[in-house]
């Protein structure tokens, strides 16, 4: 009920609503409850909502810890 | 799928899980409480549990809001939907969940009412707005990552002047119910388990951040780890969490940081609290009264609440005495335990609250457990062979 899924926002249309895809399907969202979103964001949508922007950034660095949490602590 | 497939990766998840079972201490036992059913599907759906070494057990909590909604809620809008003037609107997954005398909204539409499913808010409005001779209200559920989008469309409804639509108002609060579970009466009668940490559910903490979590970590003493849906993420929070209950630390830690920062979204924040309050308290199925556990409409936006528009009355309506989820959602029984279960109670037939949602623990049980225990339990049937 309350997961989001990341999509990509392809265009920025007027009245806080934009253009976005995930997998080749599009849809339009409202992004009123984020901040300025450009083409080529990631945002988490909910229920026809944009909720948060995606931290590029925090997703590497997550990813970065999780390789080497495999790795284990004496890595 | 970016920013989903790089978090599925099997082997980094085996790897992982090989770290947690070295790190776990074999003179003890852990055990974690994922709050959300988000995470209760994501760990029956790639058997997570199964990676986890044999004294860590998942207990799963209460977070589906569709799983704790009481019968009498669903009574109360099907009662209203009957009403020739009413179109209500809600999510799907609202429509099969089971009233009083096995009744639901889906059978109410078919009996003849006007219930329409919508994907979002914003659909509502647009029936509301191209139907100004329906009154529409829109059946709002969820928890804080539901709630921004009902106040966002009751802004627009005001600017709009749209006055045929109305909210019946659901919406309840993540870090109350996960009080509650700690130290609600029911805890004393039900009994409960030993609970060494939850996994906070980070779509929710997109909106109110991790920082509501500080003062129950620091209160009950019990780490909380904010993660993310995918199977990665929720191994990694079971790694956090068992570092954290080894060096005896009980802190807030943010697994998603990809879009989870400390205070949330403020902007989101501040839609919710220009529109709601607080309810002192609330009614959640399988956990009754939670204090403080729901939000309801404030009263200058009285002819926008539907329950007072329409004087709709909620009825009290007790769940089958043998339904177990009350225990189930506390994690003191597991599905299996309970006799309903999978005789008279499954997801085409649900009785109580953990079989409604698929994200509710008796659903996920269903799905995807029993068949990993018949799997074990014949394995073990040729291992004595």
């Amino acid at each position: 009920m309350c997961l989001a899924i990341p999509v990509q926002v392809k265009e920025v249309l007027s009245d806080n609503m934009a253009k976005v895809t995930l997998d080749g399907v599009s849809k339009i969202i409202s992004t009123a409850l984020v901040e300025e979103v450009k083409p080529g964001d990631y945002v988490l949508l909910h229920v026809g909502h944009a909720l948060a922007k995606i931290d590029p950034e925090g997703a590497e660095r997550t990813l970065a810890v999780i390789r080497e949490a495999a790795l284990g602590e004496a890595a | 799928m970016r920013y989903i497939d790089e978090y599925r990766d099997g082997r980094l998840a085996k790897d992982i899980a090989r770290q947690i079972a070295t790190l776990a201490d074999p003179a003890r036992c852990y055990h974690f409480m994922e709050f959300c059913g988000g995470h209760t599907h994501a760990i029956s759906r790639y058997g997570l549990e199964d990676l986890l070494p044999q004294n860590m057990q998942m207990i799963h909590g209460p977070g589906c809001p569709v799983c704790v909604l009481p019968i009498g809620r669903i009574d109360a809008a099907i009662a209203l939907a009957m009403r020739p003037e009413i179109t209500i609107c809600t999510y799907g997954d609202l429509m099969r969940v089971p009233g009083s005398n096995g009744s639901s909204l889906l059978k109410a539409r078919t009996a003849g009412a006007d219930i329409r499913m919508v994907y979002s808010t914003l659909d509502a409005l647009r029936i509301a707005e191209a139907e100004p001779d329906r009154e529409v209200v829109f059946f709002a559920i969820g928890f804080e990552t539901t709630t921004p989008p009902t106040a966002l469309a009751l802004r627009i409804a005001i600017a709009k002047e749209l006055r045929n639509f109305s909210i019946f108002c659901n919406h309840v609060l993540t870090p109350a119910a996960i009080q509650n579970i700690l130290e609600s009466p029911d805890v004393r009668k039900l009994g409960t388990v030993k609970i060494d940490g939850f996994i906070g559910p980070a779509h929710v903490s997109t909106v109110i951040g991790t920082e509501p979590y500080e003062f129950f970590a620091e209160e009950f003493q019990k780490p909380v780890v904010v993660a993310g849906f995918e199977p990665l993420d929720v191994i990694q929070a079971i790694l956090m969490l068992v570092r954290q209950v080894n060096d005896g630390r009980h802190e807030v830690e943010n697994q998603y940081i990809r879009a989870v920062t400390t205070f949330g979204n403020e902007k989101a924040q501040t839609e919710i609290a220009n529109f709601f309050e607080l309810c002192e308290s609330f009614e959640w199925r399988g956990l009754g009264e939670v204090p403080y556990g729901a939000v309801r409409l404030r009263p200058q936006y009285a002819e926008y609440d539907a329950e007072k528009r329409f004087s709709m009355v909620t009825p009290a309506v007790k769940d089958n005495p043998a339904c177990e989820c009350g225990a189930i959602l506390r994690g003191v029984k597991k599905p299996a335990d309970c006799k309903l279960f999978g005789t008279v109670c499954t997801p085409d037939t649900p009785m109580g609250s953990c079989m409604v949602s698929y994200e509710g623990a008796c659903a996920a049980h269903w799905t995807y457990g029993r068949f990993r225990e018949h799997a074990k339990a014949s394995e073990r049937g040729r291992a004595v062979a």
